[in-house]
């Protein structure tokens, strides 16, 4: 019976609930009402003092790049090389974290400033800001954890769950997954024009190619620039500057890659079946995306370097929430879960890491992983 | 290679390192008022006219074009951390020596903007800015009669004409509740000292409304004499009613600073298509009001129907324009204001 299926997981996932009682409809309800009221407080409280906050993240942040940059030029100074690599790591990481992730949320739209908007921002990654709000914001956040909707799971490449069936490439993934992070920014663009959903036959070739041809003019510049343009104004610096910037936007990939595998796939996170999807209500919503999502703990430097995807599961209740609320809710979403006896996955990075990169490993072999599938 | 062309090489390379922004991006932190950038002002002081009324002076971007005296300009400010934009009549003369524009503003009850003007903007503060526009000018040959009606904060568009022309033979005719309400008062009397004016000062509170049909009363030779209205939609009403009575409508120029609302119906779900935003909205809220209040970024302009610079798509459904009522269905193709129409029932905008 389709309802049923996910109902198991919602089981499954209710095991490590804290109270022996399973929650009444009548309880998700009433969590769902709860989350809307914390939500509706943050929207009227939105003012000058976000605005401010994130037009100072934007200035420090381009200060940063500006600055690294131009150390670089005379990169070939270690000194140097190391100063203006570590402010161009941080400027990238901050760009596509805090700003621009966020900014492509939506999260800033309420100001109705062209320059901050969901609809005109383009960010320092190869792939263009539309393909992503497509597949991430669109895909990702709706079917959030629901096998065989939600693409993000494994990224379409890995197995991160054991409801996943078995494929014997997924032996090598321990070694692509380090490639992944190392390449992240391209690993994400390739997914964006989602080939593997034309190998699958779901869409065509040509529109998957036209779709391509897009991106890599994005992607184009984004080379140019970094490997090309800045080198050569550097002059005798040219070499340096070129592994400079690599080296930056390596550091930069690997940091989102093991921030982004730390919200979703540490344990702690269920995924569901498609049939979950039907009739949800606004109250399950929010208890997928809370049961999907695991937060690291840190402090206040640390959240911002991560875009506050460190409060994954604030971020995905709330999508569009300015980012710089999340620190301030969360003690309330953590209390409100204590209140209903749900699990609120959070922990170091350093564990957080651990336990994706064991599941990387242990399903990398087939099998239930130690835990049963959902059917 | 000529300095232009070479320039735009220069530029081009800026962008290609730059990208994914634009040079503007960068130099916009340290120097939003720069030639090339958008245009922007930079409020430099707040003087108060009257308890509720403010003068503010701006110095306008490099990119800043001029005005004609009786021109509005448009602003964009940031109030709660949210750019809104309102139109303002330039109440400085056009050959202002410091190249400084002021406009002038009365705070009406919970008005966002006018509020946040009046009490709250700070000298050093940027805000956004627009080309002066508007038709309510006077003409190139000077007319040799002229009669100003105006009301209230209406008095701001022929202050700026008062400032920057001599004219020969000049009557206004301004109402306000009280003596403290008038706007620019020292200023009239001076020009009536200076003999260039002839002033008529109504305290509405005392003496009553102006009844416009017994003009003629403080005004013998009104009907010979160019008009230049401009106050409330009541008074502004009336006097086209009467002028085209006497039919001389042509002589009559009004500025209308809000459009006449007549109806407002049921409003529906609108669906901002382009942001995929969906918003509830009543029937008598601009859709411009509803889509901005959503976080969509929506053209606009006068915000009163006459510029059209804030027609929108509409995709699917229907809408009503505020000031007749009428209905407009979505058909491909069809554009509406948005500032004067509201939704009517379920409708969907390209935006
Ligand atoms: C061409 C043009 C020139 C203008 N020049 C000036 C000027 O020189 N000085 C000036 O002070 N204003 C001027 N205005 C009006 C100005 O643009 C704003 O409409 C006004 O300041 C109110 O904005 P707000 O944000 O404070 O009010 P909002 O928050 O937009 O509105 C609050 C409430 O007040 C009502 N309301 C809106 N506008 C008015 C109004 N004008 N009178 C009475 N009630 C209103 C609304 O329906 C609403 O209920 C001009 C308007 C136009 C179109
Ligand atoms: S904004 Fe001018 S017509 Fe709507």
């Amino acid at each position: 019976m389709p309802a049923a299926a996910g109902a198991v997981e919602i089981d499954l996932w209710e095991q490590r609930m804290t109270t022996t009682e399973r929650l009444t409809e009548c309880d998700i309800d009433d969590f769902g009402r709860e989350l809307d009221r914390i939500r509706d407080e943050v929207t009227a409280a939105r003012g000058e003092n976000d605005a401010r906050y994130i037009r100072r993240v934007i200035a420090v942040q381009r200060g940063l790049e500006a600055g690294g940059r131009a150390l670089l030029f005379v990169s070939v100074l270690p000194p140097a090389w190391l100063v203006g690599t570590a402010a161009l790591a941080t400027a990238k990481i901050l760009e596509n974290m805090e700003i621009g992730h966020n900014v492509l949320h939506g999260q800033w739209d309420w100001m109705c400033d062209p320059k901050i908007h969901s609809t005109t921002w383009e960010w320092d990654f190869a792939t263009p800001a539309k393909a992503w709000q497509h597949s991430h914001n669109f895909v990702h956040h709706t079917y959030t954890n629901v096998l065989g909707k939600d693409r993000d799971i494994g990224y379409s490449a890995l197995r991160i769950h054991p409801e996943q069936p078995w494929h014997p490439v997924y032996l090598a993934q321990p070694f692509y997954n380090v490639a992944l992070a190392m390449f992240f920014e391209w690993g994400i663009t390739i997914y964006d024009v989602e080939l593997e959903r034309a190998w699958r036959g779901e869409k065509s070739w040509r529109e998957a190619l036209t779709e391509l041809r897009g991106v890599l003019g994005k992607a184009g510049r984004q080379v140019i620039k970094d490997y090309v343009a800045f080198p050569l104004l550097s002059g005798p610096s040219f070499l340096t500057t070129l592994l400079a910037n690599l080296t930056a936007n390596t550091i930069r990939n690997v940091w989102t890659h093991t921030i982004i595998f730390c919200g979703h796939f540490p344990d702690g996170t269920v995924v569901f079946t498609e049939d979950q999807l039907d009739g949800e209500s606004r109250g399950e919503w929010y208890l997928r995306q809370l049961a999907g999502s695991a937060n690291i703990d840190g402090g206040a430097l640390f959240h911002l370097m991560t875009g506050n995807l460190s409060h994954q599961i604030e971020h995905h209740l709330f999508p569009d929430l300015p980012s710089n609320r999340y620190a301030e809710i969360a003690p309330r979403v953590r209390a409100l879960c204590e209140r209903f006896g749900l699990p609120y996955a959070t922990g170091p990075l350093l564990q957080q890491t651990a336990s994706v990169w064991k599941r990387v490993l242990r399903l990398a072999l087939p099998g239930q992983g130690g835990h049963q599938a959902a059917q | 290679m000529t300095s232009t062309a070479l320039r735009s090489r220069a530029w081009q390379l800026l962008e290609m390192v730059t990208t994914p922004l634009l040079p503007s991006d960068y130099l916009d932190l340290f120097s939003p008022l720069r030639a090339g950038a958008d245009l922007r002002g930079r409020i430099e002081a707040v003087h108060a006219e009257t308890p509720d009324a403010a003068t503010i002076v701006i110095r306008p971007g490099k990119g800043w074009r001029g005005h004609v005296a009786g021109q509005y300009v448009r602003i964009g400010v940031d109030v709660d951390g949210v750019r809104l934009w309102r139109a303002y009549s330039v109440t400085s003369p056009t050959n202002r020596q410091d190249g400084r524009i002021t406009i002038t503003v009365k705070a009406i009850p919970d008005g966002k903007v006018s509020n946040h003007l009046v009490r709250h903007a700070k000298p050093g503060t940027v805000i956004q800015l627009d080309q002066a526009t508007g038709e309510f000018v006077l003409p190139k040959t000077k007319p040799a009669k002229v009669l100003y009606l105006t009301a209230g904060s209406g008095i701001t568009p022929v202050m700026g004409m008062l400032r920057d022309a001599q004219l020969e033979d000049v009557v206004m005719v301004h109402s306000a509740p009280r003596k403290q309400d008038v706007i620019f008062r020292n200023d009239l009397h001076d020009l009536v000292a200076d003999k260039s004016l002839r002033l008529v000062e109504l305290h509405t509170d005392t003496d009553g409304m102006l009844d416009v049909a017994r003009l003629h009363e403080l005004v013998p030779d009104w009907a010979e004499r160019e008009t230049w209205a401009c106050g409330p939609t009541g008074m502004l009403d009336a006097a086209e009613a009467h002028w085209a009575a006497n039919g001389i409508a042509e002589r009559l120029h009004t500025e209308r600073f809000r459009p006449t609302i007549v109806v407002a119906g049921d409003g529906g779900e609108v669906t901002f298509g382009t942001t995929g935003k969906t918003v509830d909205a009543d029937g008598a809220t601009p859709l411009l009001d509803v889509g901005e209040a959503a976080g969509v970024l929506m053209p606009s302009g006068c915000r009163m129907g006459i510029c059209f610079g804030c027609s929108t798509p509409l995709k699917a459904g229907a809408v009503r324009d505020l000031r007749t009522g009428e209905i407009t269905e979505a058909e491909p193709g069809v554009l509406v204001q948005t500032c004067v129409s509201a939704a009517a029932g379920p409708c969907e905008l390209e935006r």
